[in-house]
């Protein structure tokens, strides 16, 4: 199957046409954030304070890459482990983020939130950090630079590949993909 | 005596670094390839072109295959006729690791204490350090980056002998199941039995260092591997866990002997990335 062609912010209308099982490649800006800049945010929405980036739309790619060489926009980008995001993904959507990559398992109340606020989660290649580098044509840090490769970046992508996991109907390709497979 | 100065073990090591996060084994690369004749989800194959592309650039580009550049795991052998001057071996190997994962833009994946600070110590260093005394006037440097995601999928359980065979493999397969598509599968599973607590996981951990699809030497445990592997590849998981039939590349298992009363069990599992090197000095 051909891969979708989806353009960065996401309106309620693009994450409800996605459905589990999906290849899409992202143009547009994503954000960067993982443990310790989720964890940043959520004290300032638990402060009622302002977010450094508005979430309204975008997506959040959870990755930490290796330091860019000379002449590299960035280093190895591939996704981390989403899981440990669990506890905050919530709180993003409630904010207005509409989509996440990473790689792995999410747990229940995060696929019961990417349907209450129409979201969602999509897997990068875990471990193909050189080859989605070259997607990635500028890096910039916007927010907590003192996190280094945790610092929220906000990066400019062309068709960077993603597979939907969890879409916003309650589908999950990791639990039917296997089902297909198993003998 | 053969004197071997501590700056030769660093110029190595920071070598070892760079060279492993770079360029993906013969091993590995085969299995891949192979993978991808007997893969039957279009996805899952998908993902294995991905992969070997993507080992391809880091290859062509000297860039890292994954961005997780792993804690340094050593396993050294030491031959007790070699004299090492001018500092201590874990001197030696951190000064290596520092210097090689500066030059060669890895990322550093260290905090220095687990559970209050978490501060990155900038250098990738500690080491984790394993060493053996061996006969003769080598050393044996056998290195192993070792990615987060991975190895928090791996564990250790304390089995009754009485579980046998079936309750080895139940324990691996099982686990594996569990751990399922976080890992970045296809994967490479190393399998402890035997010894104790401790010695099991520094077992299955040794495990991973096998170029990747070489059976154990003996052949009860070598048919235990392929076994163990046709069960998990059974579960349909499949690249990525996306769905299809290669969740694991290969299965490796060490032993030990055991205590009368135990039968110590460890997983410690490997990702596509499975970078490991060894050099002879
Ligand atoms: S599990 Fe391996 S391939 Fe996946 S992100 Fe970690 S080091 Fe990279």
């Amino acid at each position: 199957m051909e891969p979708k062609r989806i353009q960065a912010p996401l309106t309620d209308e693009d994450v409800m046409s996605l459905k589990a099982g999906d290849n899409v490649l992202i143009n547009g800006v994503i954000f960067t954030a993982r443990d310790a800049a989720h964890k940043k945010l959520v004290e300032l929405m638990d402060q009622g304070e302002p977010l450094p980036i508005d979430l309204t739309g975008q997506f959040i790619y959870y990755v930490g890459p290796t330091p860019a060489k000379p002449g590299q926009a960035i280093g190895s980008a591939g996704p981390t482990t989403s899981g440990r995001m669990d506890a905050y993904t919530p709180r993003m959507l409630e904010h207005g983020m509409k989509a996440c990559i990473g790689k792995g398992l999410r747990s229940q109340v995060v696929k019961d939130a990417l349907q209450k606020h129409k979201g969602v989660y999509l897997a990068a290649v875990g471990g193909a950090g050189a080859l989605l580098s070259k997607k990635i044509k500028k890096s910039e840090v916007v927010a907590y630079p003192e996190l280094g490769a945790e610092a929220i970046h906000r990066l400019e992508v062309e068709d960077f590949p993603a597979t939907v996991i969890n879409d916003a109907y309650g589908n999950d390709l990791y639990a039917e993909g296997a089902k297909a497979y198993a003998r | 005596m053969r004197e071997l100065a501590a700056s030769t073990i660093s110029d190595h090591v920071a070598e070892m670094c760079q060279e492993a996060n770079i360029y993906l084994g013969e091993d590995v690369f085969k299995a891949l390839r192979k993978s991808l004749e007997t893969e039957e989800s279009p996805t899952g194959k998908e993902v294995l072109k991905q992969l070997i592309e993507n080992a391809e650039i880091a290859r062509n580009e000297q860039t890292p295959i994954c961005q997780d550049t792993g804690f340094a795991i050593f396993f050294v052998e030491w031959g007790h006729e070699v004299h090492l001057t001018g500092g201590t071996l874990e001197e030696a190997i951190n000064a290596g690791v520092r210097r090689g994962y500066e030059e060669g833009y890895l990322r550093k994946s260290v905090v220095t204490d687990p559970l209050y600070d978490r501060k990155n110590t900038g250098d990738n260093t500690p080491a984790v350090i394993y060493t053996d005394l061996v006969p003769g006037d080598r050393v044996k440097i056998s290195f192993a980056p070792k990615g987060g995601g991975s190895e928090n999928m791996s564990t250790v359980k304390m089995l009754k002998p009485s579980d046998g065979e079936a309750g080895v493999i139940d324990f691996v397969v099982n686990h594996v199941k569990a751990a399922g598509p976080n890992p970045c599968p296809p994967i490479v599973v190393g399998v402890g039995i035997g010894g104790t607590f401790d010695k099991v996981a520094v077992q299955a951990k040794k495990a991973l260092f096998r170029p990747v699809g070489e059976p154990n030497p003996d052949s009860r445990f070598a048919e235990l591997e392929k076994t163990i592997l046709g069960k998990i590849n059974d579960l349909g998981v499949g690249p990525q866990g996306f769905g299809g039939r290669t969740f694991a590349l290969a299965v490796h298992i060490e032993t030990y002997p055991s205590h009368i009363a135990s039968m110590a069990a460890a997983v410690n599992i490997n990702c596509h990335a499975a970078r490991h090197l060894e050099r002879i000095i």
